[in-house]
C-alpha cells in the first residue's frame, strides 16, 4: 500500500512492544491469563478480567468472523488520502478477542464473515490485516 | 451484583440561565473570548450578577479549551470556590452539571457556571484531529483514525443487530434539519430530503455528509444554582430531578473502544438507565421531549434505544414516522441537534433541554414538564433528567 511521510507514527509502549514485536515478525499473538484462562486485548501486564499477573502471549490462529466494518471514502488524514476507498474491519478470533484492521482481499464484507489475519507493509514497518472469505 | 443507591442530587439545583456565543466557521476569537462571553450571557440570563457567581465546572478534549480558573479570571469573579475542569468530550457536559449540582446540594459553591467553548472549526478539529488516545497505535495505522469513522463502526453493528437502514439514519438527519430551519443559531438550516440525503457524498460507510456533525467555533454556558435561589431569578428553574454517568464492563481503554466492548450496538446509555431514571424517580414513557447527543445520526438511535424511550429496534421506524416531530410522541432534538446547529459537544444539547423546561425554546413543546438529555456516543456517557419547579 501506499506510504506517506505522514503516516502514523510507531506508538508501541512497555504495555504493547512484545506484541508489535511479533507483528514485526508477522506473527498474531494473543495475550492470555494462566490464571484465569481467558485471553484478552490489548495486552497488558496484568489480566483485565481478574488482575493476575500471570500473562503470556500466545499465537493465535489468526480465524475469526467479521463483527463490524466500515469503508472510508474520505480520507479524514492525510496520509490515507491515496488509499481510499478502504475497509478497516473489527473481527472476534476464534480465541475470543476483537481487534481492527484493514481488510487485504476478498469480497465485500458481510456480518460473520470468515476471515484470516494476514500482514501488509505501510509506513515502514508491518501491519495486521485480514483476508475476508466468502460468507 | 447489589444495585447501587441512587444518588442523592436529584432535586438540589436547577438550570437557571443560558448562555450563548454566535456559532462560526471561524471566529477569529481566543476560546477564552468565547468562554467568557457565554458566561457572562449565561449569569445575565439568569439574572445573577456575575460576582455572585463562585464556581465555574469545564471541559475540554485534549487542550482545545481553556482552564476554569482563567475564565473566572477574566470575568472577575470575586471569590472562586470550585473548579472543575474535564478532561472529557461529549461525554461530559450531563456528568459536569451533576457535580455542579452537588457541590451546591453539599455547599461547595452557590452559583455554578458551566461551559464549553473551543474554536472546534478554524482551530482544533475533533475530526481530524490524531488524538492521542491511549489505542492510537492500534487504530491509527490501519486508517481508523477519527470519531466519524470510529463511530460508524458501532453504527454498522447496530443495523446488523436491528435491521436499522439506511433511511432510518437519514430520517434523523432530516427530522432534524426541520428543526433547525428557523434556528439562527443554526449552520445548516436547509431543508434536507430523503432524495437530497442520498446525493450526499458518503464519508464513510455507513455515513454521509449528513449524517455527521458540523464543527464549530463557538461556546455555551449554563448557570446552576440551588432551586430555591433560582425560584427567585428570572426564568423559571429547569430542576435536575436526577442523573448520571455511566459505562459498562470493559470500557476500554478510551471512549473509542472496539476491542473490549461487549455490544457495539449498545452504548453506555444501555448501562446507565437504571441509575438515571432511579435517581430521578420517574421513568422514560413520563418524558415530554428528548435531547439526545448526536454527534452522528446513529447516536440518537442508540440513545432512544437504550434508555428506554422507545424498543429495541424501534428508534429507526419512530423518527422515520414522524415521532420525534412536534406533536410527535416524542420531540428529539428540538433545536436542530449538533447535527444542523454545530458540534459543542453537548453543551448546546443540555442548554435547549433547559429552555425546554423553562417553557422558552424555539419550538416548544406544549405544557412540558420532564425531559431527558444525554452527553456521549460510545463506551460512556452522561445524562440528567430536568423537570418543571411544580413537578
Amino acid at each position: 500500500m501506499t506510504e506517506s511521510p505522514d503516516f502514523p507514527p510507531d506508538m508501541r509502549d512497555a504495555d504493547s512492544a512484545e506484541w508489535w514485536d511479533a507483528i514485526d515478525r508477522r506473527k498474531l499473538l494473543i495475550p492470555h491469563c494462566d490464571n484465569c484462562g481467558r485471553s484478552f486485548f490489548p495486552s497488558a501486564s496484568h489480566c483485565p478480567h481478574c488482575n493476575s499477573d500471570q500473562v503470556t502471549l500466545v499465537p493465535s490462529q489468526g480465524k475469526g468472523t467479521v463483527y463490524s466494518w466500515v469503508v472510508v471514502h474520505r480520507a479524514l488524514d492525510p496520509a490515507f488520502a491515496d488509499e481510499v476507498p478502504y475497509t478497516v474491519l473489527t473481527v472476534e478470533l476464534a480465541e475470543g478477542v476483537r481487534l481492527i484492521g484493514r481488510q487485504t482481499a476478498g469480497p465485500e464484507p458481510q456480518p460473520g464473515s470468515p476471515v484470516t489475519a494476514s500482514f501488509y507493509e505501510a509506513g515502514g514497518r508491518v501491519l495486521l490485516g485480514f483476508e475476508v472469505e466468502a460468507g | 451484583m447489589t444495585a447501587a443507591r441512587a444518588n442523592g442530587v436529584g432535586g438540589a439545583a436547577a438550570i437557571a440561565g443560558v448562555g450563548f456565543t454566535e456559532l462560526t466557521r471561524s471566529s477569529g476569537r481566543t476560546v477564552a473570548d468565547l468562554a467568557a462571553e457565554a458566561c457572562r450571557r449565561a449569569a445575565e440570563d439568569a439574572g445573577v450578577p456575575v460576582a455572585a457567581v463562585d464556581g465555574i465546572a469545564d471541559f475540554s478534549w485534549f487542550g482545545d479549551s481553556v482552564p476554569g480558573q482563567g475564565v473566572a479570571a477574566a470575568l472577575g469573579i470575586p471569590r472562586l470556590r470550585y473548579c472543575l475542569d474535564l478532561n472529557l468530550g461529549g461525554q461530559a457536559p450531563c456528568f459536569a452539571a451533576l457535580n455542579a449540582a452537588g457541590a451546591i446540594a453539599s455547599g461547595m459553591a452557590s452559583h455554578v457556571l458551566l461551559f464549553r467553548a473551543l474554536n472546534g472549526r478554524s482551530e482544533s478539529r475533533v475530526g481530524s484531529r490524531r488524538l492521542p488516545v491511549p489505542t492510537a497505535q492500534y487504530h491509527l495505522p490501519t486508517g481508523l483514525t477519527a470519531y466519524p469513522q470510529q463511530i460508524a463502526m458501532w453504527a454498522r453493528r447496530l443495523m446488523i443487530e436491528t435491521g436499522t437502514t439506511n433511511e432510518d439514519l437519514a430520517a434523523v438527519a432530516i427530522r432534524q434539519r426541520e428543526y433547525a430551519g428557523e434556528n439562527e443559531r443554526a449552520l445548516l438550516r436547509e431543508p434536507l430530503s430523503l432524495e437530497g440525503y442520498f446525493e450526499e457524498p458518503l464519508i464513510v460507510d455507513p455515513f454521509r455528509r449528513p449524517d455527521c456533525t458540523i464543527e464549530v467555533d463557538g461556546a455555551c454556558a449554563v448557570l446552576i444554582t440551588s432551586v430555591e435561589e433560582a425560584r427567585a431569578l428570572r426564568h423559571p428553574p429547569a430542576v435536575i430531578l436526577g442523573g448520571a454517568w455511566a459505562t459498562g464492563p470493559q470500557p476500554g481503554l478510551d471512549g473509542s473502544e472496539v476491542f473490549g466492548w461487549e455490544d457495539m450496538s449498545r452504548n453506555f446509555t444501555s448501562h446507565l438507565a437504571d441509575d438515571l431514571w432511579r435517581s430521578a424517580g420517574v421513568g422514560p414513557s413520563e418524558m415530554d421531549f428528548a435531547q439526545i447527543y448526536d454527534c452522528f445520526t446513529s447516536t440518537v438511535l442508540f440513545g432512544l434505544e437504550g434508555l428506554g424511550l422507545v424498543g429495541r429496534g424501534e428508534a429507526g421506524p419512530f423518527v422515520s414516522s414522524g415521532e420525534s416531530a412536534i406533536g410527535g410522541k416524542l420531540p428529539v432534538n428540538t433545536a436542530g441537534g449538533l447535527l444542523s446547529e454545530g458540534y459543542l459537544q453537548g453543551m448546546n444539547t443540555l442548554a435547549e433541554a433547559a429552555l425546554q423546561i423553562q417553557g422558552r425554546a424555539l419550538h416548544q413543546v406544549p405544557g412540558t414538564e420532564l425531559g431527558v438529555v444525554t452527553s456521549g456516543a460510545q463506551a460512556d456517557g452522561s445524562a440528567l433528567v430536568l423537570g418543571t419547579d411544580a413537578r
